[in-house]
Parts: structure tokens; sequence; C-alpha cells
């Protein structure tokens, strides 16, 4: 039986797959902007932000009317719940793109302080855990949110050997490399929030599915 | 028995006539819980609460397989007094069912018929009552008035007060709020759960949200059998069966 409450789950669903879509466009831009030293693009990154913002609001109080007036329940109040944490999640995200861009105001200007590597490779981890975050959603799919939850260890171990080497070879060895490494420093950081989101999301859709908490239990993934 | 079970039914088939009404259904009611019995009309849950105070046995033609225990007591066993069951698994119906009599006479009533004759404790076990089902400061100057000169809620509270004085250990609730507005309703609400310290509470409802409010397990049925029992957090979150998540969430039919 089709019930009216499905066509407002249904705009929820749409709206959250925007505000995903936001996101990753966000990512993809602050990225974009960084690579090409491009401070109108990174620019374009703090101004779309807003509309973001904005769609958290409306997100968020989608949700809530929901609960008030059906009072969900079984997977329905899974979804509701899981779209306000995804919701927040992915607000998050677009801010961190937005960190992104406002690190290409403190290096558009000055020389490249090396060839980088090991933050696109990490920038393409984020990406893709980000986009199979989205997908775990879109299909219900535990194992795509599975497949995220795996690949966070990979993200962690990058950012720290990026974080060994421009501490050790840079900072350490020539004070004035500093100012510039501080940033790839940040950046790196920042790409691995983005990570740790995308993860969270996953454990949420684990949730949404089959109402299990994986949330520091990683232990019952295997099941 | 484990001590925690105060009420246990067993391999229960019930029929009117040939039509079988329940089939197979086990559960244990826990001591000092709620338990909550949902589903939709005609699947048998106002049925099966029955049959905790033989009350389905003033039906004619009623047929029952399977053991119902009170404690470690076979309630159908032959040397079982109905009438005493009935004082120790007491019921409240879905509407509001005082006798012709003054509120103070509601009460008393039980204590009387159980042989009770000493004033004095009668009334003690009046205003405690009373007190206990959260009616007296609206009936304490008005207790020679007829009971159906309270409301539809005040009057579904002295049925519980009338269960309370008579010291029944189980209390059935049938639809408690049906008739009754929310305010009515929150205070029935307020006062199980106040209750369940003290007593074991039994409750068929349709209105899932009360179940979810109130209750510490809640049971399914459907068509006459029990799809899914367990806790009231699980159920409304996780259900296991198919049928219990179509039914909660409203897609049924």
């Amino acid at each position: 039986m089709e019930r009216h409450f499905d066509a407002e789950l249904k705009d929820l669903n749409n709206d959250i797959l925007k505000i995903g879509t936001l996101a990753q466009e966000a990512i993809y831009k602050s990225i974009e902007s960084l690579k090409d030293r491009d401070k109108d693009r990174a620019k374009t990154v703090i101004e779309d932000d807003k509309k973001i913002d904005e769609l958290e609001l409306v997100i968020d109080e989608k949700c809530l009317d929901l609960i008030a007036r059906h009072q969900p329940m079984a997977k329905d109040l899974r979804f509701i719940t899981t779209g306000m944490k995804l919701n927040n999640e992915l607000e998050r995200i677009a801010d961190i793109a937005v960190d992104i861009a406002q690190r290409v105001f403190e290096l558009a200007d000055k020389p490249l302080l090396k060839p980088l590597v090991d933050i696109p490779r990490l920038t393409t981890i984020a990406q893709d855990m980000v986009k199979t975050a989205i997908d775990a959603f879109i299909k219900g799919d535990i194992e795509l949110a599975r497949r995220v939850l795996l690949a966070d260890p990979e993200a962690d171990k990058l950012r720290n050997s990026i974080q060994k080497e421009l501490v050790e070879e840079y900072m350490v060895k020539d004070g004035s490399a500093s100012p510039r490494a501080v940033q790839l420093l940040l950046i790196a950081r920042f790409l691995e929030r983005i990570c740790d989101h995308a993860t969270n999301i996953a454990e949420d859709i684990i949730y949404m599915v089959k109402a299990q908490v994986v949330r520091h239990h990683p232990e019952r993934l295997k099941g | 028995m484990d001590k925690n079970i105060k009420m246990k039914a067993q391999d229960i088939n019930f029929f009117y006539g040939k039509h079988q009404a329940l089939k197979n259904v086990n559960i244990d009611i826990y001591a000092n819980q709620v338990t909550a019995l949902i589903g939709p009309s005609g699947c048998g849950k106002s049925t099966f609460i029955r049959l905790f105070n033989r009350m389905n046995e003033l039906i004619p033609h009623t047929t029952l397989k399977g053991t119902v225990s009170l404690d470690d007591t076979d309630i159908n066993a032959p040397s079982i007094d109905p009438v005493q069951i009935r004082r120790r698994v007491g019921m409240v119906f879905q509407k509001p069912n005082p006798f012709p009599k003054s509120i103070f006479e509601n009460i008393s009533y039980g204590l009387k018929v159980n042989g009770i004759k000493d004033p004095d404790f009668i009334e003690e076990k009046v205003v405690k009552s009373l007190k206990r089902a959260a009616l007296w400061e609206e009936a304490k100057d008005r207790l020679n008035d007829s009971a159906f000169k309270l409301s539809g809620g005040q009057q579904q509270r002295l049925c519980i007060a009338r269960c309370l004085a008579v010291e029944s250990e189980v209390i059935l609730f049938d639809e408690p709020c049906a008739s009754l507005d929310p305010v009515s309703t929150a205070k029935i609400e307020e006062l199980i759960l106040e209750l369940k310290k003290d007593y074991t509470i039994v409750i068929v409802t349709h209105n899932m949200q009360q179940a979810a409010r109130v209750a510490d397990y809640t049971g399914f049925f459907l068509l006459g059998e029990l799809i899914e029992f367990g806790k009231t957090q699980d159920i409304f979150t996780a259900p296991k069966d198919k049928r219990t998540e179509a039914y909660i969430t409203g897609r049924f039919g």
C-alpha cells in the first residue's frame, strides 16, 4: 500500500541526494582549485557553501516535521534518523571543502613546495569514499558501506606518511618552507577528515538497512 | 517457572465454535513489566488477553487447548475457583464500566464480596486505592456521588482503583484509552507506568504509539498467531518479521 507518507520520504531522499551531490561538487572544485592554483574557483566553493548550509536547515526541518507528524516506526524511523545524520555529515564535508579552498589563497601565489604525489592519492580515496557512501545510501547496499569502512585505514596511513614527510623533509630541514608545509599538512588533515565523515555515513547506512550498530564496534562488521 | 515470569501461556489454541481464533500461541508475561499486545482488528489479541483471567469461558461454544499459568498454578485446573483468579488478575475494559453505585461503593463492593466486613479497614482501602489510582484529589469530596457523574477518564481510573482494592497482582487492560481524550489517556498511561512497580500489566492497544510509550515488551498478533514478541524498543525500531514491519509502519493491507 502506497502511503502519502512515502511521497514525503521520497522527497526527503531527493533532498539528501541533492546535498550529497553539492558536497561532492564542493570537494571536487576545492581540489581542482588547489591543483590549478585557481583563486577564482576557490572563491566559488566558499560562495556555494551558503546554499549547502541553507539546504541543511531545510532537510533538518523536514526530518523533524516527519517525526512530529507521522511518529515513524521501524525502517521509516531508521531512514529519517539516518537522513538527519547524513545531512549533518554532508554539510560538514562541504565545510571542509571550504577549508581546503581557503588554503588555496595561502598557496596560489607561492612557488610549489614539492610535486604533489600523496595528496592527490589521498584526494582520490576521499572522493571515492564519499561517492561510495552516497551510493550505499541510494541503493541501501551494505556491501558498499562496508567497502567505505575498509578504505578508511588506508586514508589514515596516507595522512600519517604525508605528515611525516612534510615535517621531517621540509619543516625541520628548512624553516622557511614551514608556512607552505603547514598549509599542505592542513590539507592532508582535511582530506582525512572527509574520509572520517564518509565512514560515519557508511556506519549510519548499515544501521539504516540492518538495524545493526557498528559504530565503535568494528568487530561487528565481520558478521 | 522463572520467578520473573508472572504468567505463562503455552501452546494456546482457541476456538469460537469451529472458528480457530488463536493458533499455537506461546508467551511469557514478565513480572512488574508492561506487556503490550498489538495487531489489526480481529487478530485475536483481545481473545488472548481474556484467557489470562478466564473471561472467555463466559462465552458459549468456546474451546481452549493449552495451558495458562499464574505463578506456578494452572488457572484452568478443576480445583481453581475462577472468581479467585479474576480477583488476582483484574481487568479494565475499553469502555469504563463502573457499577451503578457511588464512587465509594464501587471500590468497597469487591472487598465485601470477598468477605471483608470491617468498616474501618474498608474505608482505609478505598482511600488508598483511590490515591494509588490518582483519583483521590478529584473524588475525595464526592465519594457518595454516583460513579456515573465522573468523566470517562475518571471512571476508567475508578475501574483501576477497583482492581487495586482487591489486591490484584496482574492487571489486564483491553484498549483502556480507546474512548478517552489525549489528556485522560496521558493520565492512564502515567498511572500504568507508576503501577508496574507493584503489578504486572498486560495491555491490548490499537494505538502503537501507546504501546511504544508504556510497554517494556510487545507482541504482534496477526490472524490468531503471535508473529513476533520482544522488547518494545526492538519491535518498534528493528522488527525481525516483515509482517510486523508492514503493520507498524502502516503499510498493511
